[in-house]
């Protein structure tokens, strides 16, 4: 399937890897790896950037993408509703049904909440089903919670917050103990020992996984929780805005039926907004590994409620997506493939940097080399460079790459290329959403009472950067305490009166800095519809 | 120019790209997709499709997202089926055969005809996992079914109103609760952590200055 000038390509990867096999390429330097970022990240672009010109982040940068929708409107200035008129009446409403969502939905239950889940497309249509690699935890004799919190503070850039880091490294392995116990099978050998491997970044092989399909096999085992305690799930609904009572404390949304148009109210004495991440926004022309609806929801949704944001502005590039064949362009290539000894090598067939190093450094040196150093290998759609898989069948033995990596080499040869035999094509392609709404140790909002946040929703759990295995991680400890926190609380809360007074007052701001929209926002889904006549 | 080719979605004929995956050549057509449209990676099920190519026989079940377009291709996307997922405890049950006869009793209803298995979009060998299931060898099932993506393309299939992906999963849920050996690291260290052995040290850690995190950092021992 390969041209005839990447066929050329392969010959000089498969000519040196003899020679690479016994060799580990150096660790780049603190100065190098912030050298190079300043350089080549992706959020170093300025003009990639716009100022945000209204509510609690006014006048810090965000995407332009994002920025964009934090300045549109709300789609109940137009189409008026009546609060008056309850839908649905609970404790704690979950927006999103994805890993956290359906995490927090659960503990919710367990602590004998009456919980639902309100969910844009199916419960499990998330970034979670769709994480490959793995999920950390410091669960083995040479490693500890505070070898874990080392890792991920410097892979971060020693910006993660320490209150909600120390959560995530401190109940990290009882996050893997629940899902064992819910039935997730993890990858184990015949003592029942966890087979870990490293990650970018990682000093200790504290990597677990289910074969490629680490998220998928957590996404599926709580969603069949969830169904088994029969907790309310309302698919394709989404939430548009946040109500709050009088005192301006949370207490529900407003939901959107995908299918029929329909407004329905949700009114609970705790909302827990986890809605995942943003991927589809595209941002900077990326292609994206996100799922079809990720298009910041929930940012949009706490920020118009006056929730701030946090690190907006940092966004993760997974190094590893597919440059090549076009019909699976920006699919995720788990770093997996890496951790099991597959190298990153240029058009000449060199190793250009160590495998391992954190996403943020691993994606900005292969843009560096497939730009100013000219290295990269052409392809259809842009340039790549090696991933070379084949070492993995030479280091781990044959059948590797089937056993540990299976939905790889499934991916692979839909398209006829035998990633056994053959190198594969990667680049940069747009993965997580470092930033987010900005919450406490305890999983609440700040500013906004009653309003929790999970997941990839939230900003500085990992700082400015976030390691391989610490999402699927942030989903389980963080949507966990959250439905524990949301149905505590719940107990002693009396709602007043049902209030978008916060929606009219968001709009006078953006009136009175100027800014005219004639779109809405959020987002919702993207615009993928090709309409030639209607084009603009 | 670049190659289009013509194909039919419901019926309805359009010229696209060659090139294109049958979801994007939905969209290049004109549709918004809101059902059968998730992961658009293969990994969640949502774009089950069934096709057939104009005048051939055979009908084919795909992933709208893991599939490049061809030349008279027919399809129709199941978005939804009704799979039958029954509900139960899972700290209830336990892995002997009579649990797959309580839920899923019309496992013994196969009649062998391996249809489920020509449909998985997962090239799984589904008869085989639902055998194994009969038997109760919940680990073989487990195993052989670990791939699925629930698009229940199987399920579609079957004369015996089987819903494979089910069936599957408590096979999955049984082995990894019940069957695979207990991780005694793993239950050590929930329990230190339980006992307070590490709230000192990351105490200490938390209120390091910068300066000295950046130098435990950088300087520190990599496991090989």
């Amino acid at each position: 399937m390969f041209t005839p000038e990447m066929m050329e390509s392969v010959k000089k990867v498969e000519a040196t890897r003899d020679e690479r096999m016994g060799m580990e390429p150096r660790r780049m330097t603190a100065e190098e790896k912030d050298e190079l970022l300043k350089a080549y990240h992706p959020d170093y672009r300025q003009e990639a950037f716009d100022e945000i010109k209204i509510g609690p982040n006014k006048g810090q940068k965000a995407p332009k993408e994002l920025v964009h929708l934090i300045h549109s409107n709300s789609r109940l200035l137009k189409d008026k509703i009546d609060l008056n008129k309850v839908d649905y009446d609970v404790d704690v409403l979950v927006i999103g049904g994805g890993g956290a969502g359906s995490s927090a939905a659960i503990e919710a239950h367990e602590a004998g909440a009456n919980v639902m889940i309100v969910t844009k497309l199916r419960i499990g249509d998330a970034n979670t089903m769709m994480a490959e690699g793995g999920i950390q935890a410091a669960d083995k004799e040479n490693d500890s919670p505070v070898q874990h919190y080392l890792d991920a503070f410097g892979g971060g850039h020693f910006a993660a917050r320490p209150e909600l880091l120390r959560r995530l490294v401190m109940e990290a392995p009882d996050a893997i103990k629940w899902l064992n116990d819910l039935g997730v099978m993890f990858d184990k050998d015949a003592e029942g020992n966890m087979i870990t491997t490293h990650g970018g970044g990682t000093s200790r092989k504290r990597m677990h996984a289910c074969k490629d399909y680490s998220g998928a096999e957590i996404m599926r085992t709580l969603r069949d929780e969830v169904i088994n305690r029969k907790i309310p799930v309302v698919e394709f609904t989404s939430a548009v805005e946040l109500i709050k009572d009088e005192n301006g404390h949370a207490a529900g949304a407003v939901l959107l039926n995908m299918e029929t148009g329909d407004y329905l109210v949700a009114k609970a004495k705790t909302v827990v907004i986890a809605t995942g991440g943003a991927g589809r926004m595209h941002y900077q022309g990326f292609p994206t590994s996100n799922h079809y609806g990720a298009t910041a929801d929930g940012l949009i949704l706490g920020y118009r409620a006056g929730a701030p944001l946090l690190y907006q502005d940092t966004i993760q590039y997974h190094p590893t997506g597919v440059a090549f064949p076009s019909q699976i362009f920006g699919a995720l290539v788990t770093e997996k493939v890496r951790s099991l000894g597959a190298m990153l090598v240029n058009v000449e067939g060199e190793a250009f940097m160590h495998p391992l190093e954190t996403r943020d450094v691993a994606a900005a040196s292969i843009i560096r080399e497939c730009s100013d150093r000219g290295k990269g290998v052409t392809t259809p759609l842009g340039s790549g460079v090696w991933l070379d898989t084949p070492m993995i069948e030479r280091i781990g033995g044959e059948g590797t790459i089937e056993k540990r990596i299976p939905a790889m080499l499934r991916m692979y040869m839909n398209y006829g290329i035998d990633m056994r035999k053959l190198p594969i094509l990667v680049y940069p392609t747009l993965h997580y959403q470092n930033g987010g709404l900005e919450i406490g140790g305890d999983g609440f909002t700040k500013v906004i009472d009653n309003l929790l946040v999970a997941g990839e929703a939230v900003g500085g759990i990992h700082g400015r950067n976030r390691l391989m295995g610490n999402s699927l991680l942030d989903i389980i400890v963080f949507g966990r305490n959250a439905g524990k926190a949301a149905a505590a609380k719940a107990k002693d809360i009396q709602i007043g009166n049902l209030s978008l007074k916060h929606v009219e007052e968001y709009a006078d701001e953006l009136k009175s800095a100027g800014i005219e929209s004639d779109d809405v926002s959020p987002l919702l889904l993207p615009k993928y519809a090709r309409h030639e006549r209607k084009e603009n | 120019m670049e190659k289009m080719v013509n194909v039919y979605f419901y019926g309805k004929q359009y010229s696209v790209p060659a090139d294109l995956t049958i979801m994007t050549a939905m969209e290049y057509a004109g549709y918004t997709l809101k059902r059968g449209c998730g992961c658009r990676h293969g990994f969640c099920g949502a774009c089950a499709t069934i096709y057939r190519i104009k005048g051939k026989n055979e009908l084919k079940t795909c992933l709208a997202c893991q599939t490049q377009v061809e030349e008279g291709m027919c399809v129709a996307s199941i978005p939804f089926f009704p799979t039958d997922k029954r509900t139960y405890e899972i700290e209830d049950i336990r892995p002997d055969q009579r649990i797959m006869m309580e839920l899923y009793p019309e496992i013994y209803s196969c009649i062998g005809c391996n249809a489920c298995t020509k449909a998985c979009t997962q090239n799984l060998n589904v008869m085989q996992y639902i055998a194994y299931a009969q038997r109760g060898e919940f680990e073989k099932c487990a195993e052989e079914s670990f791939d699925c993506v629930s698009c229940g393309c199987c399920s579609v299939r079957c004369p015996a109103g089987i819903s494979h992906p089910m069936v599957g999963l408590l096979a999955r849920r049984l082995t990894g609760k019940y069957i695979a050996p207990e991780t005694k690291h793993l239950k050590n260290r929930v329990e230190e952590i339980n006992e307070g052995k590490y709230d000192q040290l990351i105490e200490q850690i938390m209120q390091k200055p910068i300066t000295e995190m950046q130098e435990l950092y950088n300087t520190r021992e990599i496991e090989k």
